[in-house]
């Protein structure tokens, strides 16, 4: 017992290190699979339950991203316009909204299967594009790319690119058309109205 | 960049033409703005398909989804999947791509003959991938790359580029004129092959509706990233970044 205990132990203390500077491929492939074992089992999410996936998200995948990159990545060459208070507020309201909309893509997972594509770093890199592959039955196979940048904290997605597509960059024009017209405030404002629209936007606390 | 890295080992293993040509329209792809000079036409036009498809084509797209079961569905995608590896035979070859088109040709040989006239995808499972090309990339890897967008009913998302390419692909595709014969034959070809792709896009429809801000923007830069990402076989160079 003592002497398992005490393996136990020094196994945490071998791998906590590691953990910490996990590669970013191996990074990608345990959140991803983690996720996807738990929404096998999971019927709530299943069966369309928004605020069940949106929970899986919030607690397993979004430590290791990096919103305000996003943010910024997004709103391209007006992000350095804004005030470091609106910069907050964007990441924050552009979190919301990537964090909704692209939830609900775990609620329509079936069986399909991710394939992790070779993955090649030089040790100087600080920015790394890790890429997989989604394969379903009958239809052709799902390119989705994650690029990882590496902060103190271990490795950080700062963007997700689904089938050639950008989910930050694609808002990069609406954003700036908001800009245009109203302001980094307008499109504070054009955002969060949207998050507000969405399905459970107003309020969770209706109890469903 | 690891991806730039290894799109560009692989173009210079296929032919520094290519990789030259991409290299001068390099500096172009940098640009943020994007080129959509017609965006008042394209808008209209846009409105028009969002009619048609609440009432037209999205409702005989579910209707085709949920009433036919997944393995007559995949065969559907995949008798025309065989049909435009045709077509990626030919541009592969055109954008001298000359292990692609091997590899495509073989893919279309294999799945025409043990696939039982492309019903099965064969090739895929003895592990040949399948490499997408059309005429709108060969054009863009020709040194067309920046095109205006356009938007048309039915036909959808495009550039000028594109529609002009999708003209040439349509006279490489035997749906459209070897069947011509029978007209009837060939219009229930091509009708279903536009319900079938158009059922593949269902489950991004919430996700389009929820994610854009404006939905016309939202697709047309979707629509310019993915052709950008075919162009340069799934590997594009990045945009350059902004923060700090």
């Amino acid at each position: 017992m003592m002497k398992k205990l005490i393996s136990l132990v020094f196994t945490a203390l071998l791998t906590f290190p590691a953990l910490a500077q996990e590669a970013p491929d191996v990074l990608v492939k345990r959140v991803t699979e983690e996720v996807l074992e738990i929404v096998r089992k999971d019927r709530d999410i299943q069966g369309g339950s928004t605020q069940k996936a949106v929970e899986l998200v919030d607690q397993k995948v979004l430590p290791h991203f990096d919103f305000r990159h996003m943010a910024a990545l997004a709103v391209g060459k007006d992000w350095k316009k804004a005030s470091p208070g609106q910069q907050q507020q964007l990441t924050a309201e552009f979190k919301t909204l990537l964090v909704r909309t692209y939830s609900n893509a775990l609620t329509s997972y079936k069986n399909q299967k991710i394939v992790y594509k070779p993955f090649k770093m030089d040790p100087g890199d600080s920015e790394v594009l890790v890429r997989t592959e989604v394969i379903q039955p009958g239809s052709k196979p799902v390119q989705i790319d994650y690029n990882l940048k590496k902060a103190d904290a271990g490795w950080k997605v700062f963007d997700v690119v689904v089938a050639g597509i950008s989910l930050v960059t694609n808002y990069r024009d609406q954003f700036a058309q908001e800009v245009r017209s109203g302001g980094i405030d307008g499109l504070i404002a054009a955002i969060a109205a949207k998050n507000k629209s969405l399905p459970g936007g107003s309020a969770k606390a209706d109890g469903k | 960049m690891t991806g730039t890295l290894m799109a560009s080992k692989k173009l210079a293993g296929i032919g520094c033409l290519v990789a030259g040509t991409i290299m001068l329209a390099g500096p172009a792809w940098a640009e943020e703005t994007v080129h959509d000079p017609h965006e008042g036409f394209n808008r209209t036009m846009f409105a028009v398909n969002e009619g048609l498809d609440t009432v037209l084509v999205k409702p005989v797209a579910q209707a085709y989804d949920f009433a036919v079961p997944l393995p007559a569905k995949a065969s559907v995608g995949n008798l025309f999947g065989n049909i435009a590896d045709i077509r990626n035979v030919l541009n592969n070859a055109l954008q001298g791509k000359a292990a692609d088109a091997g590899n495509d040709l073989g893919r279309l040989l294999i799945n025409s003959t043990v696939g039982i006239f492309g019903l099965f995808d064969v090739a895929s499972e003895l592990g040949l991938d399948k490499h997408d090309e059309d005429f709108g990339q060969t054009l863009a890897v020709w040194g067309w790359a920046e095109s205006d967008f356009l938007f048309l009913p039915i036909l959808g998302p495009r550039t000028v580029r594109d529609t002009g390419g999708w003209v040439v692909d349509a006279y490489t595709d035997p749906t459209w004129y070897t069947l011509n014969k029978s007209v009837a034959a060939r219009n229930t070809l091509v009708a279903l092959r536009f319900v079938d792709v158009r059922a593949s896009l269902l489950p991004s429809d919430k996700v389009v509706d929820e994610a854009a801000l404006d939905k016309y923007a939202y697709v047309r830069d979707a629509y310019l990233q993915r052709r950008r990402n075919l162009i340069f076989d799934g590997s594009p160079p990045r945009l350059e970044d902004v923060l700090d």
